[in-house]
């Protein structure tokens, strides 16, 4: 599984990999990586789950967010190594035949432009829900601070996620069963 | 970002071990600073040794006050239940900060470890006496918007970026650490240091030293409190200034007064002799602003971050205003009451 690679000096042994299991959309993944690989360029170069985006690599745009072991969290800035044993959910775990509640109200309410940032959003967003400590529009806002937009269709996610928080509840919870 | 070798930790022990076995070695937990450094080559360690399977990750209450364990995540601290009843400060502060992802992965320690973020000591391309110490400092010339107003030294005029450190100093916060002459405790005013000629060192830990907890004070510090951030956007944004306060009241009159600035050193920023001329006093915006003048009085600006200073004074103002009223800031509702 693993590639090959350079160490940066161009000298010495190649760089030894890890074992690491990981649960990924309830698939068990037995792996070895890196030390230096981090979870989305796993996901991603790896695994072929490329729904998660690399935007920004610096923990400041969100794109890249997964849900690990129930929590949301960047993935660019998380070391696979450091996962080991963890269950991992990207955006292509989230649906099972229909769209998740969450998919089909960005659909709804047309929450992205170009839709770079929107498997970010969405993970962001299902998380938020999960979590269950916004309900109104500001709190809405500040809970999806952590994903950025350069589209600039802020106003429709937040109709989005407020639309799933109030009316869809019931739907919601069912899907996560 | 360079390659390394990775160890486990399994014990605080191993942890210590590792670190003293291999100067290149840096400790990694939730990796949300050091990670990121890595990647702009700022820090290029040997070895990581990852602390995240250490015991270390509990709230738990003790005969001194509550305990946080070091790896406990930002986001556990700010929505714990006995935190928002005894310690709404720290809560607050912690949700001024960052985002719910980071939150999520950030570390109580890792909080305390963080780095600035001084543009030039992220960019290899420039000197920093921070990253290379004597390579010079271009922020005193360059652009400093963001940079120190208070006890900046001619080597270094970066700031301390935490929320949840300006919090633990109001607090005054115990930091217990383990290295391999044992263990000591470190109060929160002591942890982080000027950066006089030495502003590679953010703090006075030792090489091979480990965060074990933040232990915080038995005192009910429920009533009188407030974290007032002020920033370039309303969210997800490092301070400009901010400030972390908690009074004493008898009736309107202050009894005790403990007040900490963020945004505005090399770490927060306490003044005794302001926090003592607050004693005994009414509290009113005449007060405030004594006490705001006293602090400033020191203030060294630079070409582009004077405003800060005219900021902190209004902010203190506001902020020791909220905490006398008992009416802290929000953190969604961004009014500023």
């Amino acid at each position: 599984m693993a590639k090959p690679m350079l160490s940066e000096s161009g000298s010495s042994a190649p760089p030894e990999t890890i074992p690491v299991t990981l649960t990924v959309n309830g698939q068990e993944r037995q792996l070895r990586v890196a030390p230096w690989t981090t979870l989305l360029d796993l996901l991603r170069e790896e695994l072929d789950l490329t729904g998660t985006k690399k935007g920004c690599d610096h923990g400041q745009c969100g794109a890249c967010t997964v849900i690990v072991d129930g929590k949301r969290i960047n993935s660019c800035l998380a070391l696979a190594v450091q996962k080991d044993g963890a269950h991992v959910t990207t955006i292509e775990g989230l649906s099972t035949g229909s769209l998740h509640p969450v998919q089909a109200a960005f659909v709804e309410h047309d929450a992205f432009q170009c839709g770079y940032c929107t498997p970010g959003q969405i993970m962001s967003a299902v998380a938020l829900i999960e979590e269950g400590r916004a309900r109104s529009r500001d709190e809405i806002r500040e809970h999806m601070s952590g994903n950025i937009c350069r589209c600039g269709a802020y106003s429709n996610i937040v109709d989005a996620v407020e639309d799933v928080l109030k009316n869809k509840g019931s739907s919601f919870r069912e899907a996560a069963e | 970002m360079n390659r390394f070798e990775y160890t486990r930790a399994g014990t605080v022990q191993e942890a210590v071990q590792a670190l003293a076995a291999d100067p290149a070695a840096r400790f990694i937990a939730g990796g949300t600073n050091l990670v990121d450094l890595m990647k702009y080559n700022v820090e290029r360690p040997g070895r990581l040794v990852d602390i995240t399977r250490l015991p270390l990750d509990e709230i738990v209450q003790h005969a001194g006050g509550l305990r946080l364990g070091a790896l406990v995540p930002n986001a556990t601290v700010a929505y714990d239940p006995l935190v928002n009843e005894r310690y709404p400060l720290l809560a607050s502060a912690l949700l001024a900060g960052a985002s719910p992802q980071l939150r999520n992965a950030a570390t109580t320690g890792g909080n305390l470890l963080q780095r600035t973020r001084c543009y030039y000591f992220y960019d290899e391309g420039t000197p920093c006496n921070k990253r290379e110490p004597g390579s010079g400092c271009p922020a005193m010339t360059g652009v400093n918007r963001i940079h120190a107003i208070l006890g900046a030294s001619d080597t270094c005029i970066a700031t301390h970026p935490s929320d949840m450190c300006v919090a633990l100093a109001a607090l005054d916060a115990v930091v217990q650490v383990e290295g391999p002459d044992g263990r000591r405790s470190i109060p929160f005013a002591e942890f982080h240091r000027l950066p006089g000629d030495e502003p590679q060192r953010d703090t006075t830990l030792q090489r091979g030293e480990i965060v074990l907890s933040v232990d915080l004070p038995d005192e009910d510090f429920s009533t009188h409190y407030t974290y007032l951030k002020l920033r370039d956007r309303l969210s997800y944004a490092f301070a400009l200034v901010s400030v972390a306060a908690v009074l004493e009241m008898d009736g309107d009159t202050i009894r005790t007064a403990r007040l900490a600035l963020g945004g505005v050193a090399h770490k927060p920023w306490r003044n005794a002799e302001a926090e003592g001329r607050l004693q005994g006093k009414p509290a009113t915006p005449e007060t405030f602003r004594e006490a705001a003048d006293v602090i400033l009085a020191e203030a060294r600006p630079y070409a582009h971050n004077a405003f800060k200073v005219e900021l902190a004074r209004r902010a203190i103002v506001r902020g020791l205003s909220q905490a006398a009223a008992g009416t802290p800031q929000s953190q969604t509702d961004k009014r500023i009451a």
